[in-house]
């Protein structure tokens, strides 16, 4: 029921931002708090939720999201969230090398080999592009190694 | 004699060295990733957002313009020659201009394109140079009670021409003005929705948001199936057209001209809407409507030029009133303000150079493109033999270095996973992500202008409407919104993409291009007919 879903995620943020709101004080029309415009806008997301939860009801249609990609799903976001946390730390070859490999393996298809030639090949690269020719200054080796 | 000097202007800004180059550079990457399916001008200006901030404002503008009308040209290529459009403007130009391709006529059929979108280029440059010191003047005069309503306006317009469920669009923007909201807010410095973290003070990095939802997003949704990309390339000979086809594309390409200049103004994909209202039209009026589907050239000169018409004048809203007209313009924006520079009236003025340099570079890059897309098609078309596992990876990690270096901060990086995720649940259950995106570039405008607009009036809310433009873009909002909303309205706006919808029905014998082989969730035509 992706209706249903998707107004449930509506009105799951709306809601969560409408209580956010208002701890942060509504103030008048004349000087609207920090807390007026995203009450507002909040509240229009979960009415617009319920009312799409509504409509996936009364259509009643039961589709099928098809095939979800866990593997790609949860690949991915390590990937990405190791390079967030560790760019610092290790410092940028490493933490490319790393990244590009654990993406790599998003695909169900990739063989270990293709993975380790791809990620070794990708690292070179962006180290030459974003170190090398747009100096971007971020340590090539970070404190966890040593340096 | 204004406009002259004012293009002169423009010439000898965009004609410097280093101007030349990064709008060839523009250009290039703009066509390569047209040419690629699964990764989109939107996501690929995202990546590459960081990497002009240490050029001048003006290099770092028209590279990244480049990158955005390069892209609807190198759609085209693909389309024709294999039948999957790169740039979903492009589905339509695959219908005849595949067909042509099988018959040996893949050279005539580039030609066209590529003619067409020159001249249409040129053209809706030229209105564009006309057309927007005026309204820029006009913007001018705008108070926050005028630009609350423009920015409303321009919101609601946006899903007017969205495809599919008018109320999960909406839905999205209100998500995307919601997250704008996250952050320090503006008049009295409370932070708010950080749960406590300083890296959230700043409010949530846009280029994260579109990574996510255009790139990663995306990502997922092509690692659903894997398939193995097979390329069968029709060889191109005879490039130029016969004398019959010249005569016959004259017509198709000055009212694909014409009809993608107007529409390319309005909010909201106006591109792909352009290309599918000419096709529409060119096979109405044709003599030979039992052409159409079987390799009629017209049905690839005026979508292809209606489609680059659009591309051009997109950029009238975000040079004359800051507003962002497609994901890209958003990104633009922060282009423009990452520079010191706020989009809107005052940059004809203030950035004569600059603005006028801009276009000047839009018809260099159409030359650009021409001198690159004939001779090169082989070269393009070797490309798509790039396997997606090292294609998908590579923008994973560029994505997550270049949203990094932006501003060192870890948590860019995280929000792109958040993103990611998000986005791909959102766009399973039927949501488009531009939406979204144009909320939260729009959402700290409508909300800014909304409380300035109110302090001034003393709280008086009326003010909305006592002043006669702000009344005007309302009432124009309230109609946008009726017509999207509104299920009889909505009925007799199916039949009117009936007309489209009998592209379908034409015997074909090459399977209609998958919807995965777009670029951009954004770039889909909206024409698929509402699932209710």
């Amino acid at each position: 029921m992706p209706d249903v879903l998707a107004g449930g995620i509506f009105v799951l943020i709306g809601g969560a931002f409408v209580w956010g709101a208002l701890g942060y004080g509504l103030g008048t029309p004349l000087r609207m708090g920090p807390g007026a415009f995203p009450m507002l806008v909040g509240a229009t997301v979960a009415v617009l939720g319920l009312a799409i939860i509504g409509k996936g009801l009364v259509a009643g249609e039961v589709t099928s999201f098809g095939a979800i990609p866990w593997r790609a799903v949860a690949v991915i976001v390590l990937a990405v969230l190791f390079f967030g946390f560790t760019v610092r730390r290790l410092g940028f070859v490493p933490t490319s090398a790393v990244t590009a490999l654990l993406t790599t393996l998003a695909s169900s298809r990739v063989r270990l080999l293709t993975a380790v030639a791809v990620a070794a090949g990708l690292t070179v690269a962006s180290t030459l592009i974003f170190v090398v020719g747009l100096q971007l200054r971020i340590p090539l080796w970070g404190p966890w190694l040593g340096f | 004699m204004e406009l002259l000097d004012n293009l002169a202007l423009g010439f000898s800004t965009a004609l410097l060295v280093q101007n030349v180059l990064y709008c060839f550079v523009g250009v290039l990457l703009g066509t390569a990733v047209g040419v690629l399916p699964g990764i989109g001008p939107t996501a690929t200006v995202a990546m590459l957002l960081p990497i002009t901030f240490s050029f001048e404002p003006v290099t770092a503008l028209i590279m990244l313009a480049g990158i955005y009308y390069g892209a609807q040209y190198g759609g085209s290529t693909t389309a024709i020659l294999i039948n999957l459009p790169g740039e979903s403007s492009a589905a339509v130009t695959a219908l005849d201009g595949h067909e042509m391709a099988r018959q040996g006529r893949a050279g005539p059929a580039l030609a066209a394109a590529a003619v067409g979108s020159f001249i249409a280029g040129t053209v809706a440059t030229v209105a564009l140079a006309v057309a927007a010191p005026p309204l820029a003047s006009v913007a001018l005069r705008f108070g926050p009670a005028e630009y609350f309503s423009l920015v409303l306006f321009g919101l609601i317009v946006s899903i007017a021409l969205a495809r599919g469920s008018a109320l999960k669009a909406l839905a999205m923007i209100a998500l995307g003005v919601l997250l704008g909201t996250v952050g320090q807010d503006i008049y009295t410095g409370t932070p708010r929705f950080v749960f406590d973290q300083r890296e959230l003070y700043g409010g949530i990095n846009f280029v994260s948001v579109a990574v996510g939802m255009f790139g990663v997003a995306e990502i997922l949704r092509n690692l659903e199936n894997e398939r193995t990309r097979t390329a069968i390339v029709s060889t191109v000979k005879n490039l130029w057209p016969t004398r019959e086809d010249r005569r016959r594309i004259v017509g198709p390409i000055l009212r694909g001209t014409g009809l993608g200049a107007a529409l390319g103004i309005l909010p909201g994909g106006g591109h792909v809407l352009a290309s599918f209202t000419s096709y529409a039209v060119e096979k109405r009026i044709s003599k030979r409507q039992q052409e159409f589907g079987r390799g009629a050239i017209e049905g690839v000169a005026g979508p292809e030029s209606a489609n680059n018409a659009a591309a051009q004048t997109s950029f009238i809203p975000l040079l004359t009133l800051g507003l962002p007209a497609h994901p890209v313009m958003a990104l633009m924006v922060g282009a423009f303000i990452v520079h010191g520079i706020t989009p809107g009236p005052n940059v004809i003025t203030d950035e004569p150079a600059l603005f006028w340099g801009l276009i000047a570079s839009m018809w260099i890059g159409n030359v650009l493109l021409v001198l690159l897309n004939l001779p090169l098609v082989g070269i393009w078309v070797r490309m798509l033999r790039i396997p997606y596992q090292v294609l998908f990876p590579m923008i994973i990690l560029f994505a997550a270095i270049g949203t990094y270096s932006l501003s060192f901060n870890a948590y860019d990086v995280y929000a792109i996973a958040f993103f990611g995720i998000l986005g791909y649940i959102l766009i399973k259950c039927g949501c488009e992500p531009a939406p979204l995106l144009l909320g939260f570039v729009l959402g700290p405008l409508l909300e800014e202008h909304l409380r300035r607009a109110l302090i001034i009036s003393r709280g008086d809310a009326s003010v909305f409407l006592t002043r006669p433009i702000s009344a005007v873009f309302l009432a124009l909002a309230v109609a946008a919104l009726v017509v999207a909303v509104l299920p009889t309205i909505r009925k007799r706006r199916e039949i009117v993409f009936a007309e489209d919808e009998s592209l379908d029905e034409i015997p074909n014998p090459v399977p209609p291009p998958s919807p995965r082989a777009h670029d951009d969730l954004d770039e889909l035509p909206p024409r698929v007919p509402p699932q209710r």
